[in-house]
């Protein structure tokens, strides 16, 4: 019994944070009381459901314990004016009593946590904490800051959706196309956060790449009519599918090119072409159908055994003409050089040089290193490689960049 | 809920302008408030004289220390405002888009306290 209730609470908590949250807060805009008042119904369901065994509903259960917590606090803080707020919270929990589910504010509470009045820095944070329930010092450390400053842009950015009373609600057909970016990039930031760390392990059972990728079903499954939802989501699972064979057996790096294909995840494969052509089909491409393109031109090795490098330049020419963004235009380079030879490749790749945000970029030093070694200039792709190594933060990419360098040759490779 | 809309502009260059682009500013203020009343946000408007105008009050050592200027002597100077009643920010945040002062420099929207 004892081992049942705490499991139970458990699996409620996994399950049902982010929508009891998103169901609280949605009514009363107040991030930080929700949480406080979920915390506290969850310490209740602990002791109570030990002693009277598990409800047949527990996130109806948690709901109406946590409204409580909540109708108590604002009694506490007891002035004239709030005392309307309880009566008004009474009513709904009556009514609430007798909806058969409860309904799913996760999608405004993402738009609320991705709101461009909130700053941009935070908004995965939030993410991680109001819809996965993750606490402020996991997610410190997943972004390498302190937990007293994660902390505190957590608290500021919960008092300013309230104070400022960002509203929960789901942005429509003309205000969509600006305001979902910041939650699809808030979401591929959770994945991310997680896919660059092959440790990945926020914490002892949960990583932040399975998150994201759930999060990324998550807002497929509530927005199914957006191609760059989809998009996003085919991007995560290309990605995930991948995920063993970025690392051979004595956990050596494999970059993509050298990757076995029998090591990829093929139902994750499958199931990425899907909501692909699903997406294409929509008629309105973007940034995350773009580069779901390109890994999908990489996974279609598998069947036939050699890579599409000039549909890969394509994909890469729009999406560099789409974003500007300097990564897309080092990875075109390398397209380039894999059809037209690595003196053009360079070439693209001097064109990008000037971008300030490069030189601090380890992908740009090590694509550098590549195509100067395999131009036979081996001085220069010493050096490029240098660059590239102190950039990288990971031992075992670093690893491989040296003896990638240690290996050149005047031959080139 | 209220909202201040707060226009920040460089002062010199409107003072610099010639007298019919004044004039066409004046009129797109003046369409905006009307539009702002007709949706019933509007509560109250004005704009500020230039802020070679302004004088800054501090209590120091127990004494009134008066100075001329602003509080900052930015490019930038608070010019005008709007107090608007409206439901949500996003609401406060579309008719601080509409301002013609957001053309020019920027509006800076603040929740007011409710008292």
């Amino acid at each position: 019994m004892l081992r049942d209730a705490e499991a139970a609470v458990e699996t409620t908590l996994r399950r049902s944070y982010g929508k009891l949250i998103a169901f609280l807060t949605a009514r009363s805009g107040d991030v930080a009381g929700a949480e406080d008042a979920l915390s506290d119904a969850f310490a209740t369901a602990l002791v109570a459901w030990r002693a009277q065994g598990i409800p047949e509903n527990p996130e109806a259960w948690l709901l109406t314990a946590a409204r409580r917590k909540h109708i108590d606090t604002v009694r506490r803080q007891g002035t004239t004016k709030a005392a309307a707020a309880p009566l008004a919270l009474l009513a709904e929990e009556r009514s609430a009593a007798d909806e058969p589910s409860i309904p799913d504010n996760r999608l405004a509470l993402m738009f609320v946590c991705a709101h461009p009045a909130i700053d941009p820095a935070v908004r995965t944070p939030l993410m991680l904490q109001t819809i996965l329930g993750f606490d402020g010092a996991t997610i410190a450390s997943a972004f390498l800051t302190s937990p007293a400053a994660m902390s505190q842009r957590l608290v500021r950015a919960k008092a300013k959706i309230r104070g400022a009373r960002i509203p929960f609600r789901v942005p429509e057909a003309p205000e969509l196309g600006d305001r979902l970016p910041p939650v699809l990039n808030a979401i591929y930031a959770v994945f991310g956060a997680g896919w660059g760390d092959p440790a990945d392990a926020a914490t002892d059972s949960r990583s932040l790449a399975a998150e994201g990728l759930w999060l990324a079903r998550l807002l497929a499954a509530l927005l199914p009519e957006e191609p760059e939802v989809l998009g996003l989501l085919a991007l995560v699972l290309f990605a995930e599918s991948r995920r063993t064979a970025r690392r051979d057996t004595e956990g050596r790096y494999v970059p993509l090119a050298d990757q076995d294909p029998t090591g990829w995840d093929t139902a994750l494969i499958d199931e990425a072409e899907t909501h692909l052509l699903c997406a294409s089909r929509k008629g309105r491409v973007g940034r995350f159908q773009l580069e779901a393109a390109i890994q999908s031109a990489h996974a279609a090795r598998r069947r036939t055994e050699r890579v599409d490098w000039p549909a890969i330049w394509q994909l890469y020419d729009h999406l560099v003409a789409l974003t500007g963004s300097p990564v897309a235009a080092i990875n075109r380079a390398v397209a380039v050089a894999e059809i037209r030879g690595p003196a053009e490749g360079l070439s693209a790749l001097d064109a990008v040089a000037a971008d300030p945000r490069v030189s601090g970029y380890q992908p740009y030093w090590a694509a550098r290193a590549a195509l100067l070694g395999r131009a036979g200039d081996v001085a220069a792709a010493q050096a490029a490689y240098r660059h590239a190594i102190a950039l990288e933060i990971d031992p075992v990419v670093r690893s491989f960049l040296q003896q990638r360098s240690a290996g050149l040759t005047e031959t080139g490779l | 809920m209220q909202y201040m809309l707060l226009i920040y502009g460089n002062e010199s260059a409107m003072q610099s302008r010639p007298k019919e682009e004044m004039g066409q500013v004046m009129g797109a203020y003046q369409a905006y408030t009307e539009a702002m009343q007709q949706a019933g946000v509007f509560k109250e408007g004005a704009p500020l004289q230039p802020s070679a105008t302004a004088t800054t009050v501090r209590i120091a050592d127990g004494k009134a220390q008066v100075l001329d200027g602003p509080y900052a002597e930015t490019k930038e100077q608070l010019g005008g405002y709007y107090l608007i009643e409206a439901p949500d920010l996003d609401t406060a945040l579309a008719w601080a888009g509409r301002c013609p002062g957001a053309s020019h420099g920027v509006v800076e929207v603040r929740p007011v306290w409710a008292m």
